[in-house]
């Protein structure tokens, strides 16, 4: 039962402070799962994929995948559920509001530094991933082949508008060819 | 009576219809928020005319702004304009739903599949792409975020304290850049004030 209620408070507090979609809330539960001990990093990296692999958004995904494999189904809904449920509180109390004072300096000025922050954390997350995932920092410093992928992955997802899905499938061809 | 039995008749197709749009739209948005906008205008604005196209403008700004999934977000939010409380509900169950059953399918199979020689080779191919995939959408907010020195600085600063202090809290990092942001418009407020009453001082004299 405890770790039903842990699951909750901590996907709960998650969905309140995850300005800026999707991608925000990885970094965010990264940190958790790293506190909890739920998995290592290379298990949670292969949750992400999926979760960019399947429809949907990935924060909601990613929730989803991680509560399943933490306590099965009902860890799963435990976990859709606390991730939601802020959105849901917010947009009703605060969303009416907000489009009056969206514009409001204050909120502006906020949200002016608010941004950049959120860039920070997104991109301290990759870097840590790739330690995590011997990409680099490893014993070998990089693993070359790795690094190739990443580096033309990269390219390939801000140059073209090929689908993110698609990349992963590719990717994982290659990985059987290379690895 | 006669038309208060016929708004309540209306609510409820009203919900069950709100329910079944996000429901189809929610399994054909891969990629989450972002790629879903277009997709739900043209259904919300265009098809059903539930929503104006400014309204909706504004319903994805708040979306964008508040926590959590926009994709989320902005089904709620427009359940909440067309439906009230239980158009919010409606649209949300309708839109988490088919992706929650979809990943939770693709997570039995990774789980009954990932120590495979094969699978694993696959994802050791994978787990760099998904590196590339959160630093692309680091990336991607930049080139709208980081738009003057300052956002550059804060976000270069923000990047080194937490790969330098380990146990930083990320969440009192985001409110710390939110209290940041609200600190350098005052003080460039003032600067400007400043500056203009300077001016002012100097042509008089």
């Amino acid at each position: 039962m405890n770790i039903f209620v842990d699951m909750f408070v901590t996907f709960f507090k998650l969905g309140l402070v995850s300005f800026g979609g999707g991608y925000a809330m990885i970094p965010l539960i990264q940190k958790e799962v790293e506190s909890h001990h739920w998995l290592n990093m290379s298990q949670f990296t292969d949750m992400i994929a999926v979760s960019a692999m399947a429809p949907g958004p990935i924060a909601t995904n990613t929730a989803t995948i991680l509560g399943y494999k933490i306590a099965g189904l009902s860890g799963a809904a435990v976990a859709c559920l606390s991730v939601t449920l802020p959105s849901l509180l917010l947009i009703l109390i605060i969303g009416q509001l907000f489009i009056k004072y969206q514009n409001h300096p204050l909120v502006k000025a906020a949200f002016y530094g608010l941004r950049p922050t959120i860039v920070g954390v997104i991109a301290y997350s990759a870097i840590k991933f790739a330690i995590s995932n011997g990409i680099i920092g490893g014993s070998n410093f990089v693993d070359v082949k790795s690094l190739i992928l990443l580096v033309i992955g990269f390219i390939i997802l801000i140059k073209t508008k090929f689908h993110p899905a698609y990349l992963i499938l590719a990717s994982g061809i290659i990985g059987i060819m290379i690895f | 009576m006669e038309m208060e039995k016929k708004n309540k008749k209306i609510n409820y197709k009203l919900l069950l219809d709100l329910f079944m749009t996000f429901f189809k739209i929610s399994p054909i948005t891969f990629g989450g928020g972002f790629a879903m906008i277009p997709i739900m205008e043209e259904e919300l604005v265009h098809k059903r005319k539930w929503i104006g196209k400014e309204e909706i403008v504004d319903v994805f700004a708040v979306s964008q702004s508040v926590p959590g999934a926009i994709a989320v977000n902005s089904a709620t939010f427009v359940g909440y304009q067309i439906g009230g409380i239980p158009g919010a509900l409606a649209s949300l169950l309708g839109i988490v739903i088919p992706t929650f059953i979809i990943i939770i399918i693709l997570g039995a199979l990774l789980a009954s599949f990932q120590h495979n020689i094969h699978v694993q080779a696959a994802l050791q191919g994978i787990r760099p792409v998904v590196v590339a995939l959160i630093g692309s959408a680091a990336y991607k907010m930049s080139r709208v975020s980081l738009v003057d020195k300052v956002c550059v600085t804060l976000c270069v600063a923000c990047i080194m304290s937490l790969l330098l202090f380990k146990s930083l809290n990320l969440i009192l990092v985001i409110f710390l850049g939110a209290a940041l942001g609200i600190m350098v418009v005052k003080v460039k407020e003032v600067q400007n004030y400043s500056l203009a009453q300077k001016k002012v001082r100097g042509e008089k004299f």
